[in-house]
């Protein structure tokens, strides 16, 4: 997993809610056996009309924001299917975080083991960000996982992050590694539930 | 403290606290699709870790899969689902793990073929790379969606890092009118708290509607309740639930299941127990819903006419759908009709479909295709002649698996084409680039199949008596 440190980059405002994961990666980018290839998948249907041209109106085919590594989004960003694809698609088009006042619960989760930033902070924190990504002039940032700030010209906004995902973020830990590491635990919760409820080992796919 | 059940599932799998709000959580038991899996074992490969309990898991293949006929893979002609649909069957080789792959006479949609062979108990922790695994909540049991990345993470280690979630209240009261369902609860708890309303938290459906609904009902609200953004929604388990489980191929049995009964009963939120947020609803007053929009919370009853936008989204939405406001949604007429999904293809849902559809043609302008959710679910309607009164009435007759709910398959509609759909998505291009899908209930669905429009279902039953 890629490490968050500090990154400075162009913020594209995309403030409108309930943007799902079908609308960030749809359903023709899906069929693979691996991570790769999915720059040209994301966003797809919003980046380019059915003949493939781009849509000149949609603000990541608009300069600065062609470049853009952060997005300020509405609520509930990252909604519906569970598809990883979506998170890898936006990393592999050079997104680094997601900035919204409220984030999908799966699509928050797959960000975080991929090294892109998930941030929620409130609405009224959100407006001003929308405000200067909105502007090309004010829409670079820079995201401070360390001392948790988005800096954006003269703003500064503090974001909560709890101390676990901040950790792997920054060290870009190995996720599976690290609870590996309490593979005792894992192995004395297992004894105990076989004694508690010896149903549960008894009669599952194969018993 | 008196716990809720929600709390109750998540302290009995916890491995260990790691901060206020994530534990180690323990995984009884894990499902695996054909399209979210392949890069989890990709991954589980690169760094040479083994499964760690093969028994745990199953993988059923749906997602890709065509509904017609096919006589094998080579048939397919989709590269990218056919390399998909053998690499599951590879990886779950190679790691001793049960799979219902295409040919299996138990294949069908993954969160129906789950609780029609027992492997949904109350008490349990179940996780599946598909956001739909809400639906074991139905059962007293805690599932929830999850990631590519954590799916290689409980192939690795049994367990996930779970971010632990509010409990909300969810009452429900009243009886039912005649010609609402289950999906209609649910539609209208969707609309009422809106797509984010339950983000962040645990919902427990209660109440005496819900105790009254079937458990193949309950399964449809615990479903859905991920559109309002739950992560999880649980109903405590009762004798309906213990009833459905008897006898089922992979059920406890004998001494196992009279000891697994005990701890089932207890598996209830304890008096006092606090809620985060408590809503109500009045399934006395519940209608028929219909979505107007592009999220699953813009939706109204059929009687009623389009809302006006109070923001950008709902401008969007409009213009995508080709409505406006002050519309009526009675009437509109339709391209195409689709029962199917983990929402609505089950067994009662495709007996309630056919009770309406009996006598009628479905109206020569709608495509209409039935897709029932399991090989189980479209043989038990075959012996019952449920079939035949779909064929007749002009429905096509398929295969298992999810189809026109995402389209991932060849079951697809086209641009500009308006679909009444029993599914639980209307995301824009859900079902095809410029789809413009309506969610309903399967015998909303029939109604309007058979009308060429979209009509109040209620209206069909009248004609009925």
């Amino acid at each position: 997993m890629i490490p968050f440190t500090k990154v400075s980059g162009i913020a594209a405002p995309m403030p409108a809610p309930n943007i799902d994961t079908d609308i960030i990666m749809p359903k023709q980018f899906l069929k693979r056996i691996d991570r790769e290839g999915l720059a040209i998948g994301a966003f797809h249907d919003l980046r380019f009309d059915e003949t493939g041209a781009e849509r000149p109106e949609f603000v990541l085919n608009k300069i600065p924001y062609r470049s853009a590594k952060f997005l300020i989004c509405g609520d509930n960003f990252g909604c519906g299917s569970s598809r990883e694809y979506a998170v890898w698609g936006l990393l592999q088009l050079g997104i680094r975080a997601i900035i919204a006042p409220s984030i999908s619960g799966i699509f928050f989760g797959n960000c975080e083991k991929n090294g892109l930033l998930a941030i929620t902070v409130p609405q009224a924190d959100v407006d001003p960000l929308v405000a200067h990504a909105s502007l090309p002039e004010t829409s670079e940032m820079q995201i401070d996982l360390h001392n948790q700030t988005i800096l954006a010209s003269s703003l500064c906004v503090p974001f909560e992050i709890s101390d676990t995902r901040k950790q792997l973020l920054l060290s870009g830990a190995d996720h599976i590694q690290t609870t590996l590491n309490a593979t005792d635990q894992i192995r004395a919760f297992e004894k105990k539930q076989q004694s508690h409820a010896p149903w549960l080992w008894a009669h599952l796919a194969k018993g | 403290m008196s716990l809720t059940l929600y709390e109750k599932l998540v302290r009995q799998h916890t491995v260990t606290q790691l901060d206020d709000e994530h534990v180690l959580l323990y995984v009884d038991f894990h499902i695996m699709n054909e399209y979210t899996s392949p890069q989890a074992f990709a991954g589980l490969h690169t760094a040479d870790r083994p499964v760690w309990r093969p028994q745990a898991h199953l993988a059923v293949v749906d997602h890709v899969n065509p509904t017609r006929p096919i006589q094998s893979l080579n048939d397919i002609e989709d590269e990218g689902g056919r390399l998909q649909i053998e690499t599951l069957s590879k990886n779950c080789i190679r790691h001793n793990i049960q799979l219902f792959d295409l040919f299996d006479p138990r294949q069908g949609i993954e969160h129906i073929v789950v609780p029609e062979n027992g492997f949904a108990w109350p008490g349990m922790v179940i996780a599946c790379g598909d956001s739909h695994t809400t639906t074991y909540g139905a059962f007293g049991a805690l599932g929830f969606g999850i990631g590519t990345s954590e799916i290689e993470h409980v192939l690795a280690t049994q367990t996930l890092v779970y971010k632990t979630l509010k409990p909300m209240l969810v009452q429900v009261d009243g009886i039912l009118p005649i010609g609402v369902t289950a999906k209609d609860v649910v539609m209208a708890f969707v609309a009422k708290v809106g797509a984010a309303g339950a983000s962040g938290f645990a919902v427990e459906f209660a109440g005496s509607t819900i105790a009254a609904l079937s458990v193949e009902a309950r399964m449809t609200i615990c479903n859905m309740a991920v559109e309002a953004g739950a992560r999880a929604a649980v109903i405590a388990p009762d004798q309906k639930v213990f009833d459905y489980l008897d006898g089922r191929p992979h059920a406890p049995k004998g001494a196992d299941m009279v000891a697994a009964l005990g701890n089932w009963q207890t598996l209830q939120s304890e008096p006092g127990a606090q809620f985060d947020k408590v809503v109500h609803l009045d399934a006395t007053m519940i209608e028929p819903l219909v979505t107007w929009g592009t999220s699953p919370d813009q939706s109204v009853p059929v009687t009623r006419t389009i809302p006006n936008p109070t923001n950008d989204a709902d401008h969007r939405a409009l213009d995508y759908m080709g409505l406006f406001a002050g519309q009526s949604l009675s009437g509109l007429k339709i391209d195409r009709a689709f029962i199917g999904s983990c929402t609505n293809a089950r067994i009662e849902d495709l007996r309630k479909a056919a009770k309406i559809l009996k006598g009628h043609q479905v109206c020569s302008d709608v495509t209409a295709i039935v897709v029932p959710g399991s090989k189980d679910v479209r043989r038990v309607a075959e012996a019952e002649g449920l079939d035949a009164i779909f064929r007749q009435a002009g429905f096509e007759w398929r295969g298992s698996g999810c189809s026109m709910c995402l389209a991932m398959n060849d079951d697809i509609a086209m641009a500009g084409e308006r679909c009444a759909s029993s599914t639980n998505r209307n995301f824009e291009g859900r079902q095809g680039r410029g789809v413009r899908t309506h969610l309903m209930s399967p015998e909303m669905v029939a109604a309007a199949a058979v009308n060429g429009a979209i009509v109040d279902v209620r209206k069909m039953m009248e004609t009925h008596q």
